[in-house]
Formats: structure tokens, sequence, C-alpha cells
């Protein structure tokens, strides 16, 4: 492993901490001890890769990938953006994976109890790769608000959760898209888990016009940023062997 | 972006939220209980041709209160038999075994709160330059509902005394008897190679978790 291949120190200062008591799960499941800090070893580097084969024509389509008699109710709505490193290069063919509630803000998941009806044609969930630019495409149906037990009262703005790998597993990251204009992105707790005003403003999308549909659906642009490595010389080397 | 001197610019990370208590549907929907993909990702990697010993993985996760989890998404990455990792920045001079990617993906039982990982005994690992080779070891990452940042950690197995003695990330843990939070005890079921690794949010047995 050459110098090259390392990974930028994570900033933590644009994550959420791991306990943040405004969103209460999160108090017993936080360590209570410092990270030890570790440097980057062929450990961390490396991570797994995935291949088109392995995915299915209609991964990244959740209008129809679930759709049994019909297609799915809701807003249409196409979710794009490209996933970038930290040094603004392309991470490409890179797996993106997604799950949200329907239009309801109900969740195909044995345990959601919530009120809103399932939707019998839609599943909820996608995935695809990054192409070259690590430019990523999906269509699916804008999901709902939905409440949980937070606070007696607590909802959670419509959301999208997102799954990226990368190329090490140390730039392993979940995390979750919300769309611009919505009311309730400044009474929810766990955009509030995140101290830093500006990176939480990061996750929502933008709406975009040019990218939507006419007559057919509307468009949100969101962009992903995984840690960069020290340089693109890895890229280079690997390429020249 | 974030400005920095000299006019230095980097991309700043896209922050981390938690998995939800729903992560199920979108990376392991059998859980969720439903199918969707034709091909679905397994905690069962150890194909009929994939060559190495046969080893389960398998534990439990304990919140700070002492409860069993039942909703956290187990991922792990390792080396294949030989020690080496299935990716292009590993350049070591071992074989390669290209049926084997070395990743699985798993989730605590809603009923019984164990996770179960198929797979085969990882060889050792060359460390960083200047330092000792690593002990067979298994990266792990969680995720799950009330974590805000996916956690990482490493299990070593407890049959490699003489190796994890000699390791250089076990050994930078200052407290040793921690060291013992990331080691998995062997034992034998049913004809098969069982290693227990029980993983603690907190408390007296707090797993060493790293800042990679």
């Amino acid at each position: 492993m050459t110098p090259e291949a390392e990974f930028h120190q994570r900033d933590r200062d644009l994550h959420p901490p791991a306990y943040t008591p405004v969103y209460k799960t999160s108090v017993l499941r936080s360590p209570r001890i410092p990270l030890w800090s570790l440097q980057n070893s062929l450990s961390e580097v490396t991570g797994p890769a995935f291949s088109p084969d392995e995915l299915g024509p209609l991964d990244n389509d959740l209008v129809l990938n679930y759709a049994k008699q019909g297609e799915p109710i809701g807003e249409q709505t196409i979710v794009h953006g490209y996933v970038l490193d930290g040094n603004g290069q392309p991470v490409s063919n890179t797996l993106v994976e997604v799950w949200q509630a329907n239009a309801g803000g109900r969740y195909r998941h044995r345990n959601d109890t919530y009120i809103a009806p399932i939707d019998p044609n839609f599943g909820g969930c996608g995935r695809m790769l990054t192409d070259e630019r690590g430019y990523y495409f999906f269509r699916t149906i804008k999901p709902g608000a939905y409440p949980f037990r937070n606070r007696v009262n607590s909802w959670r703005p419509a959301h999208i959760h997102f799954s990226v790998f990368g190329t090490g597993f140390a730039q392993r990251l979940i995390t979750q898209m919300y769309f611009e204009g919505d009311p309730l992105i400044p009474h929810d707790s766990i955009i509030a888990t995140i101290p830093d005003k500006s990176a939480a403003d990061r996750l929502t999308a933008k709406l975009d016009l040019n990218a939507s549909r006419p007559l057919e659906c509307l468009a949100y642009r969101f962009d992903i940023v995984l840690r960069g490595r020290r340089q693109t010389l890895f890229e280079n080397k690997l390429q020249g062997g | 972006m974030t400005p920095t001197p000299f006019g230095l610019s980097y991309l700043p990370e896209t922050p981390s939220q938690t998995a939800g208590p729903y992560v199920h549907i979108g990376l392991i929907p059998s859980q969720a209980g439903f199918e969707i993909f034709r091909n679905n990702f397994s905690g069962d990697i150890a194909g009929a041709d994939v060559e190495g010993q046969r080893i389960v993985i398998e534990g439990r996760i304990f919140d700070g209160a002492g409860h069993v989890t039942k909703d956290v998404l187990v991922e792990t990455w390792q080396a294949n038999a030989a020690g080496r990792y299935n990716h292009p920045a590993d350049q070591q001079n071992k074989s390669l075994d290209q049926r084997f990617r070395g990743w699985a993906r798993t989730g605590t039982d809603f009923n019984t709160g164990l996770y179960t990982i198929r797979t085969i005994k990882p060889g050792s690992v060359a460390g960083r330059k200047g330092r000792k080779a690593m002990a067979p070891h298994v990266n792990f990452w969680l995720a799950s509902r009330g974590i805000n940042i996916g956690l990482a950690t490493r299990m070593y197995f407890g049959d490699e005394e003489a190796a994890n003695s000699q390791d250089p990330v076990l050994n930078i843990i200052e407290q040793s008897e921690r060291r013992q939070s990331l080691i998995a005890t062997r034992s034998e079921r049913d004809g098969a190679v069982v290693y227990t690794f029980d993983i603690h949010f907190q408390g007296d047995r707090e797993t060493v978790f790293f800042d990679v």
C-alpha cells in the first residue's frame, strides 16, 4: 500500500456526534469511551466493489420495481446527482442504495405500524451504480412525512435514506436526503443531531426544474461527497500498473 | 464549500445520518418482510468454490442498559484465506481469489438479536510500512437507529494468540484489558467452527471502536 492510497482524516465536526440527547435512541447506543484513532492500513483503504450484472434493470426505478397491479400512488419524482470525493473527483462505479416511505409516509416494514396504508405497488427501495462521472439517477414517489416516537409529537420531514460505499471501507456512509422547502426540516430531531448548520443544509436536495420532465414529474438534485484520498496519484498508479 | 487558507479547497464530506429503524427495507429487504430484487446481498459469503476454512461468526450487540439490540445492520469486510483483499490498492504478493469479494451484510435478528456471518477465515495482512503484519481479523461496520454515524471495529480470532500479541492495531490500545473486547471466542458446534463476537456500545465491556 502506498501512502497515496490513504484517506484524509475524517472531519468529525461535519458529522453528528454519537451522543445526541435530542435524539433519544442515541443515548444508549453511543460509545462513551473516545474512538481509538487508527492510521489507515490495507483494511481501511480497501473495500467491496460491485458489478452491473449484480443489479436488475428496474433496480433504480422505484415507480416500477414493485408495481404489481398498477403504479404506486403519489408524486413521481426524479432524484439525481453526483458522488464526488473530497478532492472533487468523481467516485465512479460505486453502489448507491436508497430506501424510503411511500407517499403516505408508511414504510413497507414489519415493524412499522403507522396508520397510513401500505401501497401494494410500492416497495420503497432501489439501488444503482454511479457512472464514470460519478453520476446516479433514480425515479421514485415523493415520500410522505410521518411521526416517530422521540418526543410526544415528533415528525420526520419527507426524506430518502442513502447508503454509499466509495472505493474504500473507510468511506462507507449512510445518510438521509431532505426536500427543499419542507416546513418540518427546522423541527426535525434527526437533522438537529448535526451541530454544523451549513453541513446539515447540504442534506437538503434542491428542486431542479431543468431535470424535471414537463407534464410528468419534478426533479431534485442531491450531490454526495465522500472522503478524499491523499491524492489522485492513487488512480494513476493503478492505471499504470 | 468550506474556505481554507491559501486558496486550498476541498469538498466537505456529506454528513452522516442514522440508518433508522427501517434500514432493512433498503439493505436487507427480506428481513423487512418482502422480496424485490433478483439478487440479494447476504451474510453468507463462503461460496462452494471459495478457498479457505469455513467459519461462522455470530454474536449479539448490547446497548448501554445491557439490552440486546434487534435492529442493527452488520457489515463485514475481510481479506481472503491468503490474507489479501480483493481490491486494487492491495498489491501484496499473495494469491487473489476472484470468487471471494470479502464483504458480508446481515442484520441482528428481530427476535433473538443474534447476527450470523458465514465466511472463511482470513489470513494475516501486511501492516503499514515499517510495522508488523496484522493478525487475521474481520473489519466490522455497524449502523442502526440510534447510531448517528457508522461504528467501525475489528474482530480478531481467539485461537491466534501469538499473532494477536504482535498485532500493531491491538497493541496501540493502551489498556490491554480493552483489547479483549475485539477477540472472538472459538467453539465447535455440529461440526462447524463458530467464533462468538459480542459487541457492547457502552458499559464495563464497551467494545473498542475506531476512528479510521
